[in-house]
């Protein structure tokens, strides 16, 4: 089970926590033209990488907020993590 | 019968008390202390099972966890547990124990016969035989196999037994209390660091228990025992036995399983059979220790044939013979210690070294002691079948490849010991990547992974004084990292014999023209030609030559075989151990119960409840209730002898005859507030949010990103920055992370925060056309005509003193309303409806006739929003807006989600108005089409029109849209079911809406 630093709350387990997927993932503007290979790739396409990866996580049993993690999918070692209006 | 095998004066068991036990329903005597093996062993018992697939007899080999032999199946107050190692199940009193894979009975087994069929059972006979012909495997081959196969029988009870989970935090684990243990424990507690220290036997101590060594001036095991007892008092401690750590997981994650009353007759009150501890520890000190490896020769299976340490061990801690005429069988050192036990305890043992005259102290005191030493000299084959009764034994040239002239030599038991395995199990799970230590013939822990440190005979070092000051030493260290402080305790004087080389020797060569059975894994019965054969048919890799043979695949994980498995793949391979490398040590290390694993999270315990604060009166009413996610809804209120079909028709026709009530607590409730809650509200939802003016309610559906509908429900302006979301039962959390997801990340600009309210606000819907004349009851100085309280209107009230929330909203289609009040006074308000809607011939109504409701009104629920499904397929393309943008709208212009045949959701009525359609039938244009029929579409929810009194069902169907009135048929293979159908519009019941807004 990992061991996960909220930055707000400190270190907690990961049963605290749910996973949010790929947190390098920026959403189109509202109300702007956005092509279909844009929206595909917001939408759909993941890189999946082996290795260090930033994620989300949503501290859903804790403080509700979500949290980036800079993870290595490999190890699952942990670099980093910081809150959501910080960039990793 | 008595312990005919039993020492006098020797052991740490209680002799006071005489313990009586039943194995194979006969009764035998023990004393408190003994496990089940040294107590059998006390009575001469020697054969306990039968092996995996040749039936042949199985003793005890080890004394402990590395047992592979016997396995029993207990009886503990009348719960029967397979798979217990009699090696370290703890004897109690009224103890029952059978043996296991062994029919009719351990001493004359059927299945032995496999033994002499040994050619048709080679290595990967699975996939060689029971082949042909192909109508066997069925009928003959898989029951033949399903009996044979596997050790003792679980119980098809419900396991009435308690097993908890506990959580803890330490500064540093220590996982085993032998030499090692306690003193990376002492250390480490004595400078301030909070410790746990886990030991899986019942006595703390490890090989201090057995070993002749001095330490501070005493003996080692009284040395054990005055660290512990100082240990226990000191309240940065945590000192547990039986406790075995056996996983290590990510970022230091250990769980340990101490079996809490599986030593006792019966579990106390208020305590568990068993406790999973999950251990987060700062640093983990690896002190497991070693295991003592076999030297393979001739029927080396034979009961009599248990390993040195074992033998030694039976002596010190039980007082147990394994036998009277013991043959000593070593490389090394080490079971000179138990030669001489042996000796001192009145029996003469004889040595048979494979060394050519070694030399050391321990060597010199066995000659003194006058025990017969037989150097280069090995045991060729074990004579006897239920029990050894004599070695042949040879000597064995220097290249230990050509054995002398055979001789026999009388025995009752051969003590074996081909050197020490160390226990890498936990250092190699945390990801240590292991090292080959040429010096020992075997993997030692290598670079450290996580926060783990190996000391002792785990870490390859067997030696005494060594192990002591650098477990100190990693103890102070350690706990100073952690905590900072420098208290360093001195190391105690350490003396003990000197013990010389080891012999790289692991197995007997065969006599000329001689092919006696030599096993590797004692309990999966795979011998050298096993391996030998996978090699020749042509597998290389060592994890596929497990998989083939299944060597260490059995429930001991191959702790006594593993080894000398690499070593024969590397002499035929001619490639040294290392580069054939190990398998994969994976948790757990020893089995563990699925009690322990599934802890309390069982029965209705494996999830939270939910009940609303109207529960009771739901109860005491007769309601029969319906799991709606973790909450309890009334699904009918059951009256007289009716059943779901006959209350719900009754329940629903009052709603819409009358007036019902039906508790709606469950829904999601979420507050949101901020000056741009309006602007949230329009990006989350498809329609217009941003001129809601205050004190209306609108109907809502949001979608997910990638266009499919995620929830709807109603969302009222409460006031000027302050809305109140509703959302449907299921999704509340997803919606409440949903939009929290929006907040944080994609739109932080925006002022607005959201809180759920679910649990503060109980709900009730009152539905029907004498709703009003109800609620006027209720709120008698309120105006509630059309005017004063219009149709998606929202108003506050005052229910007797109670501040409420009035919305009017409907669900069931008809005039409707929906109550909010705080939690604490639902069950007044539901009370105050039941007392005051009593002249209206007021009913309560569960989710089935809600359903009910709702179906023939075409309203769209849970089974079309089934996450499959865009707003034009539910007939909500509507509420769609084409002036804003808003969450998943880009989506929805995807070539398939504009497709002219997009599937719809309809109505379906049975051609003879009779039969209902069960939910999940498919729709087919012809009933007898070759299969596979093509799908049109599926019945997503069925009910019986109370309007109109036939069955009527929603659908969602391909091209939908040009399929009304189309006759089709609804197959439903599961029920055996062909039903002639009508598509007609999903709006059964009042289709232009006029009934809400009267």
């Amino acid at each position: 089970m990992l061991y996960i630093f909220c930055p707000h709350c400190g270190l907690r387990s990961q049963n605290e926590f749910a996973y949010g997927g790929d947190g390098s993932v920026k959403r189109p503007t509202l109300n702007k033209e956005v092509s279909d290979k844009e929206w595909d790739n917001f939408v759909y396409n993941r890189k999946s990488p082996r290795g260090k990866h930033v994620e989300l996580w949503h501290h859903i049993s804790g403080c509700r907020q979500w949290i980036k993690v800079q993870r290595d999918t490999v190890t699952h070692e942990i670099f980093k993590t910081v809150s959501a209006d910080k960039e990793i | 019968m008595s312990q005919t095998y039993r020492l006098n004066n020797s052991g740490q068991i209680n002799r006071d008390k005489k313990i009586s036990f039943k194995f194979n329903g006969k009764k035998y005597f023990g004393y408190e202390g003994d496990t089940l093996a040294s107590a059998l062993l006390a009575n001469g018992i020697h054969l306990v099972g039968r092996s995996f697939k040749y039936h042949r007899p199985r003793g005890f080999f080890g004394a402990g966890v590395d047992e592979p032999y016997a396995i029993v199946q207990m009886v503990r107050n009348k719960e029967t547990e397979p798979n217990v190692r009699a090696t370290e199940q703890e004897l109690f009193e009224g103890l029952e124990a059978k043996s296991v894979n062994c029919w009719p009975s351990v001493n004359f087994d059927i299945g032995a016969i496999n033994n002499f069929f040994n050619k048709f059972l080679p290595a990967g006979f699975y996939y060689k035989t029971f082949m042909w012909p192909k109508s066997f495997w069925y009928r003959i081959y898989e029951p033949f196999i399903r009996k044979a196969a596997g050790f003792g029988v679980a119980s098809t009870k419900y396991d009435s037994e308690r097993y908890e989970h506990k959580y803890e935090y330490c500064d540093l684990l220590i996982a085993g209390s032998g030499p090692a243990g306690l003193s990376g424990a002492y250390a480490a507690a004595k400078n301030g660091a909070s410790v746990i220290l886990a030991e899986e036997k019942p006595r703390f101590g490890g090989s201090l228990l057995t070993s002749e060594v001095n330490i501070g001036n005493q003996s080692g095991k009284d040395w054990a025992e005055k660290i512990i007892a100082e240990l226990k008092e000191m309240p940065n401690v945590t000192v547990k036995n039986r406790s075995q750590v056996f996983g290590y997981y990510d970022h230091n994650m250990l769980v340990m399983s101490e079996k809490v009353s599986d030593h006792l007759p019966k579990t106390k009150k208020f305590s568990p059979k068993q406790r999973l501890w999950y251990i987060r520890a700062k640093e983990v000190l690896i002190s497991s220790g070693s295991i003592e490896r076999p030297i393979v020769f001739g029927n080396n299976d034979t009961p009599g044939v248990v390993l040195a340490s074992a033998a030694k061990e039976y002596l010190k801690v039980y007082g147990v013979l394994v036998g009277k005429k013991p043959l000593i069988f070593t490389n090394n050192d080490s079971a000179y210690e138990t030669a001489i036990e042996f000796k001192k305890n009145g029996i003469d043992p004889i040595i048979l070294d494979s060394r050519n005259a070694p030399n050391s102290e321990i060597i010199e005191e066995a000659k003194n002691l006058g025990i017969h030493i037989k150097f280069s000299y090995v045991v060729v084959v074990a004579n006897g079948y239920k029990k050894v009764k004599s070695a042949q034994i040879a000597q064995i040239s220097p290249d230990k490849k050509n054995l002398g002239k055979i001789e026999k030599i009388n025995c009752d038991c051969i003590c074996v010991s081909g050197f020490w395995t160390p226990t890498i199990h936990l250092s190699s799970q945390s990801g240590n990547k292991t090292k080959f230590d040429e010096k020992i013939d075997a993997f030692v822990p290598g670079k450290s992974k996580q926060n783990e440190t190996t000391v002792g005979s785990a870490n390859g070092i067997f030696n005494l004084e060594e192990t002591i000051s650098t477990s100190f030493e990693k103890g102070y260290q350690l706990s100073k990292k952690i905590t900072n402080n420098d208290n360093k305790v001195s190391v105690p004087q350490v003396s003990e014999k000197k013990f010389t080389n080891h012999d790289k020797f692991w197995c007997v060569p065969l006599p000329n023209k001689k092919n006696f059975k030599r096993f590797l894994d004692f309990q999966n019965d795979v011998t050298v030609s096993d391996i030998e054969l996978a090699l020749r048919e042509g597998y290389r890799s060592i994890e596929h030559v497990k998989r083939y043979t299944t060597l260490g695949m059995a429930t001991d994980q191959g702790k006594t075989s593993n080894l000398n498995g690499l070593q024969l793949v590397s002499d035929v391979e001619n490639k040294v151990v290392p580069s054939v490398g190990h398998t994969t040590f994976r948790p757990p290390y020893t089995p563990v119960s699925i009690g322990a694993i599934v802890g309390r999270e069982i029965g209705k315990h494996s999830k939270p409840t939910r009940k609303s604060p109207m529960h009771s009166w739901h109860e005491k009413n007769n309601a029969v209730f319906v799991d709606a996610g973790m909450w309890l809804r009334p699904r009918y209120y059951k009256k007289a002898n009716e059943g779901l079909f006959e209350a719900s028709k009754r329940e629903a026709a009052n709603v819409r005859k009358n007036v019902g009530v039906c508790d709606v607590t469950t829904l999601g409730k979420i507050d949101i507030k901020g000056p741009d809650a309006a602007e949230f509200l329009n990006r989350v939802y498809t329609n217009a949010w941003l001129k809601l003016p205050v004190g209306k309610a609108r109907y809502g559906v949001m979608l997910r990103e990638d266009g499919i509908v995620m929830d709807d429900g109603t969302t009222t302006r409460i006031s000027e920055n302050h809305y109140h979301m509703t959302t449907t039962t299921a999704q509340a959390a997803n919606v409440l992370s949903h939009l929290e997801y929006y907040l944080q990340l994609v739109w932080p600009e925006l002022n607005v925060n959201v809180v759920s309210t679910t649990e503060q606000w109980a709900g009730a819907a009152i539905a029907g056309p004498k709703s009003r004349r109800l609620l006027q009851k209720l709120f008698p100085n309120k105006d509630l005509s059309n005017e004063g309280l219009p149709f998606m209107g929202y108003s506050d009230g005052d229910l007797f003193g109670v501040p409420t929330r009035i919305f009017r909203i409907s669900f069931s289609g008809e005039l409707a309303y929906e109550l909010n009040v705080q939690s604490d006074f639902g069950n007044f308000m539901w009370e105050k409806i039941i007392e005051l809607g009593n002249e209206f011939g007021i009913q309560p109504y569960g989710t089935e006739a809600l359903s009910t409701l709702r179906i023939e009104m075409g309203h769209v629920a849970g089974s079309e929003l089934d996450g499959r499904t865009i707003p034009y397929d539910n007939g909500l393309d509507g509420l769609i807006s084409r002036k804003k943008d808003f969450i998943g709208k880009r989506s929805l212009n995807r070539e398939a989600f504009i497709a002219k045949s997009r599937q719809k959701v309809v109505g379906v009525v049975p051609l003879d108005k009779k039969t209902s359609i069960p939910e999940g039938s498919h729709l087919v244009k012809d009933a007898s089409a070759k299969l596979p029929n093509p799908k049109l579409g599926h019945i997503s929810a069925s009910c019986w029109s109370v309007e109109y009194n036939n069955p009527f069902s929603l659908a969602i169907v391909k091209d939908g849209k040009n399929m009304i009135g189309k006759k089709l048929y609804a197959l439903s293979p599961l029920k055996n079911k062909s039903i002639p159908v009508e598509i007609v519009s999903s709006h059964y019941v009042d289709p232009k809406g006029e009934r809400v807004r009267s």
